[in-house]
């Protein structure tokens, strides 16, 4: 512990704390712009380049950041003399001289920490005009919009992209006032080896990066009169959309989400957790064979799409390795335009099909290819929770005021294991459900696997299944997957399963969630009310889900069955390091 | 092979054994000589000697930069009995006439006065100004020929260290000498070395910053073109101090002869023992690589400097931790810059005690300038710390060119400040020049003249930080650029007074909050021309009126009574703008005219003014 003096009041911190930490111990939150810290990842971005949290410190020439000063012994601080208040106030002045004043039509308006800012320093004018910065608006692909000219050299984008995601694809791209966080070379998005994970969006401060927006496709076909639209909606929308209405984080709005979904006028209002049950009956049935046949082993989960742009681009060598199976959401897709269009008599073509996904490589991934057969998409469109919200409110539709409402039917009915999907370890806590009543034939007593929850970027356990020992790894942000991967590769590690998830936590941390900032402690409550909504469930294995049994019953067959290989799993492409598609 | 100290002796005094010819002939064959022509005088003066049959009794010596650029090329004879001059500005057809009278003087020839002595080998001599020690070998010896170097105390120093010394006492002798870092930041050697040496055992690296990027400095260059094993020397010196067993030298690649001779001298370094594992057999391992910048200034900012060798971009962090404790690849690393390291050997050899006797109290030894602008004499020069700038700039110099009236001088390269007369008796340290508002810097030194305009001296260096800032922080990549704006209003005559204390308080604020050296410096140009010059940013802004006729949106020319018609300016104006009937007064069409000053400088009846 050292002892210093701030604004006169002595303080007692830890050796290894900054002026920053040791200023919110007395009460005084110095603010801050480029810092960025997620205490549930013990993640920190202290670069110390917006100069907005400077403080004098007794004995320097220069005020000093208080965000990445290290305290010591006896230091005297000062931070609110007039000298650092001017100066506070000055680098503030140049960064909006340089960012377009447009707030009131920006993507982040009110989500806008430099509006923030400067509403809290309450700077009422620009006194340093002058030019600004010009650079093309990147709309290049369906997930993610940079407008650089709202760039303000934070760097939280590229550390997120490189530091926690290990993606590389935005770094400081020019020098001096040219100086901007981007692509090598500026190039498009598109052409980048980007996952579209969105943990970029969700670090950048202002409205440099957002979501490409897709709410006014969804008003459209709402409104288009001959066409059947229906909704899926991802596990970890429910335990964060409330958020966006004054609900306490961790709220489990399920059946208010379904109410305002149908208030908006979509004609079924289905649970990607349907779909999500589906997907372990596939799943496991890939993974229970392997494990017989003791080949390509292990098996890695598939249902991320930002994971799997990523394992194609850093780790084309491993492409056996993912399961096979679709995600959730394009299963979903791939059965509303088969057995639910031909049950209603409907042309696929006929039906438009909404995700509402925390993510934003959910967007790209209804996009691929290979997902849009004869042409049709299987999933139509995409919003995240954000866009959700937005539309929830220019419907005028308070989510907190409505009553619950069920899912449709047949494609609303899930399972607890289809919900815990929204959490890292959910896809594998599910599948393990499954297989040890499918290798035992006996039912499971313990089916919470409590080694695999929780916010820890690698998890790892081994789980007796049927007298086999099954060695069981999860990870979530692809820096940790990265770290698996290439223990993997070199042999030095070895797995039955693996559970990989883009974002650090699973989707309830996901680039279209809400945006919890560095309020880390909303993931965790996230989390547990998915567990929560779990242990409400009457059912809470994906293989008891009745109307999952009555689709193989009436359409697929048997898992792993032909039909079901032809909707229900995929393939993977290798890619350079840049894009092809 | 040289393993021992005694074999350094035994083949040091074989090589004097072999005796120097009666006649030695020195050419500067550095980037600044070679670009005057010093080749094609090099190839005349072999044929010419061979012609004569002077081979055997004349040796040429292809040495480095003897720092009198504006006498390049330039030819040194030297002989035995009768000591030596300098011709200046020889021409392929000088060489014969030299050599006809290489035993006396060639008539009608420039000659160059010497105006240095080498403190560690000759006493002061009143008349002299320049003392040279980081210089002592460059224009002496042959760069490339390690013999030359060990004839001339090369690597006696390392041996010294290595085999009668600690390490810890060649920091004590380091810090004792109060040498200081002459990268600009003037801080204090042998308390970098010590915190490095300090640091637990283990990987350690010792860096060379050859990054020299101010505009107009070049004495990193000419140290390492002209004594390239100096540097690695006290490379291995330090290496030996800390407790690092490699040494990397980041060099601009823009130095390609600098580059060439550092592989040379490291090649022969190797060879002979001096370099590598176990050298003089003291159990002292140390390996020295190159590595190449693209030319960024900002990566002669330590930290910025370690990020550009390690692959990434090549910006400056926040310290601490110093480099000293957490540098190259997280391990304990020292950067110096060329012209400390040059200081290195001699201080060993001489001792702490003898360094002090240079310089002043705070800053002892010397200090190399890169005497630019508008003086006669431009170049290299190496001065005691505490020298009077008028004697840098009148004495050394030779004064201002045309007998134009001094203005101002600008020390310190892109970031120091601008001086005026009044300055002119300051003895130049690094305390001394702070307390004027600029700084030692790298020692770059700019002479200004009556036909400089300040405000747009100030825009022209805060163009290049502009152009150099790495962007990463705020009041750098912004507030330059916003102060950049502000002067170009006032140079366009559009700003108004409340510009001035805009200018300062922005000016203040980026000193106070930017990230490294580089942007807490950037504003210096402006606050010193504003504290020195201040009527000329009135005229500029009050009057719209440029004093010195630079800024051209503020000057206006105009044809006087004088015009006789001769035409001449109106076939000269490159945008047609001048009408006139063939003698008669001719008349300028302002709205056309692009102040491009051609009829100004064409007339010859002082019938244009320049208002």
């Amino acid at each position: 512990m050292v002892n210093i003096t701030i604004n006169n009041i002595p303080v007692k911190v830890a050796k290894n704390a900054t002026i920053l930490t040791a200023a919110q111990k007395i009460g005084i939150k110095i603010p801050t712009l480029c810092h960025f810290e997620l205490d549930c990842f013990s993640f920190e971005h202290r670069i110390g380049s917006c100069r907005i949290c400077v403080v004098e410190v007794e004995g320097r020439r220069n005020l000093a950041p208080a965000c990445c000063t290290p305290v010591a012994e006896g230091m005297v601080v000062k931070t609110n003399t007039l000298r650092a208040i001017n100066a506070r106030r000055t680098s503030l002045d140049l960064i909006l001289s340089d960012h377009p004043k447009d707030c009131l039509t920006c993507e982040k308006n009110g989500d806008c920490e430099l509006q923030r800012l400067a509403g809290e320093m309450a700077l009422h004018h620009v006194l340093y005009e002058g030019k600004m910065s010009e650079y093309k608006l990147d709309l290049s692909c369906d997930a993610i919009v940079r407008d650089l000219d709202k760039c303000i050299m934070c760097r939280r984008c590229e550390s997120a992209c490189n530091d926690i995601q290990t993606v590389g694809v935005l770094s400081g791209v020019g020098r001096g006032f040219e100086a901007v966080v981007g692509t090598a070379e500026l190039m498009p998005l598109k052409d980048s080896k980007c996952v579209y994970c969105g943990q970029c969006v969700l670090a950048c401060p202002v409205g440099a990066l957002t979501e490409e927006n897709h709410r006014y496709h969804v008003w459209r076909a709402l409104n288009s009169k001959d066409k059947h639209v229906v909704v899926q909606t991802a596990p970890a929308v429910r335990v964060a959309i409330g958020e966006a209405f004054g609900m306490a984080p961790g709220t489990i709005a399920t059946g208010q989400m379904v109410a305002g979904l149908k208030l908006l006028g979509f004609d079924k209002v289905f649970d990607t957790d349907f779909a999500a049950d589906l997907t372990i009956m596939e799943e496991t049935t890939e993974l229970i064979e392997r494990l017989k046949k003791n080949e390509n082993l292990p098996i890695l989960t598939s249902c991320c799409p930002g994971w799997v742009k990523f394992m194609e681009h850093q780790f084309p060598d491993l492409l056996y390795m993912p399961s096979t199976a679709k995600s959730p959401q394009q299963m979903f897709g791939a059965i509303a335009k088969s057995y639910y269009a031909e049950k209603l008599g409907l042309k696929p073509e006929d039906i438009i099909v909404v995700s509402v996904m925390p993510c934003l490589s959910k967007k790209y991934e209804a996009s691929r290819k290979e997902f849009a057969p004869n042409g049709i998409r299987d999933v139509d469109m995409v919003i995240s929770t954000r866009e959700l919200a937005n539309m929830f409110k220019e419907a005028g539709i308070q989510l907190g005021k409505l009553e619950s409402r069920e899912y449709d039917n047949p494609l609303g009915e899930s399972t607890g294991a289809g919900v815990i999907f929204g959490a890292s370890g959910g896809v594998l806590e599910a599948a393990l459900r499954t297989a040890a009543e499918w290798l035992t034939s006996e039912e499971l007593k313990e089916i919470n696997f409590t080694a695999v929850r929780g916010l820890e970027g690698i998890k790892e356990a081994t789980v007796p299944v049927a007298g086999i020992d099954v060695k069981v790894a999860v990870c979530s942000g692809l820096g940790n997957a990265r770290k698996i991967l290439e223990k993997i590769r070199r042999g030095e590690a070895q797995y039955h399963a693996i559970e990989i998830m883009a974002c650090p936590g699973g989707c309830l941390n996901g680039g279209g969630q809400p945006y919890a900032r560095e309020n880390s402690s909303i993931l965790a409550k996230r989390a547990a009310a998915l567990y929560k909504a779990d242990e409400g469930m009457p059912i809470r294995k994906s293989h008891e889900n009745p109307h999952i049994k009555k689709l193989y019953a009436e359409f697929l067959g048997k898992p792993g069955s032909h039909i079901a290989h032809k909707l229900l799993h995929t393939t993977y492409t290798p890619r350079g390091d840049v894009c092809d598609a | 092979m040289i393993d021992s100290v005694e074999t350094l002796k035994q083949r040091v005094e074989a090589l004097k054994k072999e005796g120097t010819a009666a006649t030695r002939i020195l050419i500067s064959m550095g980037t600044c000589g070679i670009a005057a022509g010093a080749v094609p005088v090099l190839e005349e003066l072999k044929r010419v000697l061979a012609e004569r049959q002077l081979e055997d009794k004349v040796e040429i010596i292809e040495a480095g930069c003897i720092g009198q650029c504006y006498a390049e090329p330039s030819v040194e004879i030297c002989n035995a009995g009768s000591g030596s001059v300098i011709y200046g500005g020889v021409k392929v057809h000088d060489v014969g006439l030299i050599v006809s009278h290489i035993e006396d003087l060639a008539p009608d020839m420039n000659t160059v006065e010497k105006t240095w002595y080498y403190p560690e080998t000759e006493k002061n001599t009143r008349n002299k100004i320049q003392a040279r020690i980081v210089l002592r070998n460059s224009g002496r010896i042959d760069p490339e020929k390690l013999e030359d170097y060990l004839k001339n105390e090369g690597y006696q120093a390392l041996a010294k260290a290595l085999t009668e010394m600690t390490s810890e006492d060649v920091i004590k002798e380091i810090t004792e000498s109060g040498l200081r870092g002459r990268g600009g930041g003037g801080f204090p050697t042998g308390m970098k070395w010590n915190f490095a040496a300090q640091q637990p055992a283990g990987r350690k690296y010792m860096i060379c910053n050859a990054d020299e990027g101010d505009p107009g400095a070049f004495m990193d260059r000419a140290v390492l073109e002209g004594d390239p094993h100096a540097v690695l020397e006290a490379m291995a010196i330090g290496g030996y101090a800390i407790g690092a067993d490699t040494g990397i030298i980041y060099i601009r690649a823009e130095y390609p002869l600098a580059v060439k001779r550092l592989k040379i001298a490291i090649k022969q370094a190797e060879e002979n023992g001096l370099l590598g594992d176990n050298i003089f057999g003291s159990g002292f391992n140390f390996k020295i690589q190159l590595k190449y910048g693209a030319g960024a200034f900002v990566c002669g900012e330590e930290t910025a400097l370690i990020h550009s060798i390690e692959g990434k971009r090549g910006e400056p962090t926040f310290k601490p931790p110093f480099p000293a404790v957490s540098g190259l690849w997280g391990k304990p690393t020292v950067v110096n810059n060329v012209e400390t390291y040059a200081n290195i050997p001699a201080i060993i050899r001489s001792g702490a005690k003898w360094f002090r006797t240079i310089g002043t109290e705070k800053s002892p030894g010397t200090k190399v300038f890169a005497l630019a602008g508008k003086v006669e004499n431009v170049g290299l020069v190496e001065v005691p710390m505490g020298t009077k700038l008028r004697d840098i700039i009148f004495g050394l110099g030779g004064g201002i060119r045309d007998g134009k009236e001094f203005k101002a001088v600008q020390t310190g390269g892109p970031s120091g400040g601008c001086l005026k007369y009044d300055r002119l008796d300051t003895g130049i340290d690094y305390e001394s020049l702070a307390a004027i508002g600029s700084m030692m810097g790298s020692g770059g030194m700019i002479v200004m003249d009556e036909d400089d305009c300040m405000v747009n001296v100030a825009k022209y260096f805060l163009d290049f930080t502009l152009d150099e800032s790495c962007g990463k922080c705020t009041p750098c990549r912004i507030g330059n650029t916003r102060l950049h704006e502000m002067l170009e209003r006032i140079c366009e005559g559009k700003a108004t007074m409340d510009i001035i204390t805009k200018l300062k308080n922005l000016s203040y604020a980026i000193k106070d909050t930017a990230l490294c050296g580089l942007g807490q410096t950037s504003p210096n140009p402006v606050l010193s021309t504003l504290a020195n010059f201040e009527d000329e940013y009135l005229a500029h802004i009050t009057d719209k009126h440029c004093p010195a006729g630079v800024c051209t949106k503020l000057i206006t020319f105009k044809i006087n009574d004088n015009c006789v018609g001769c035409t001449l300016c109106a076939r000269n104006c490159p945008v047609s703008c001048i009408s006139g009937e063939r003698k008669e007064k001719h008349h300028i069409d302002q709205d056309k005219c692009i102040k491009c000053g051609v009829c100004y400088q064409a007339c010859k009846f002082h019938a244009i003014d320049k208002l």
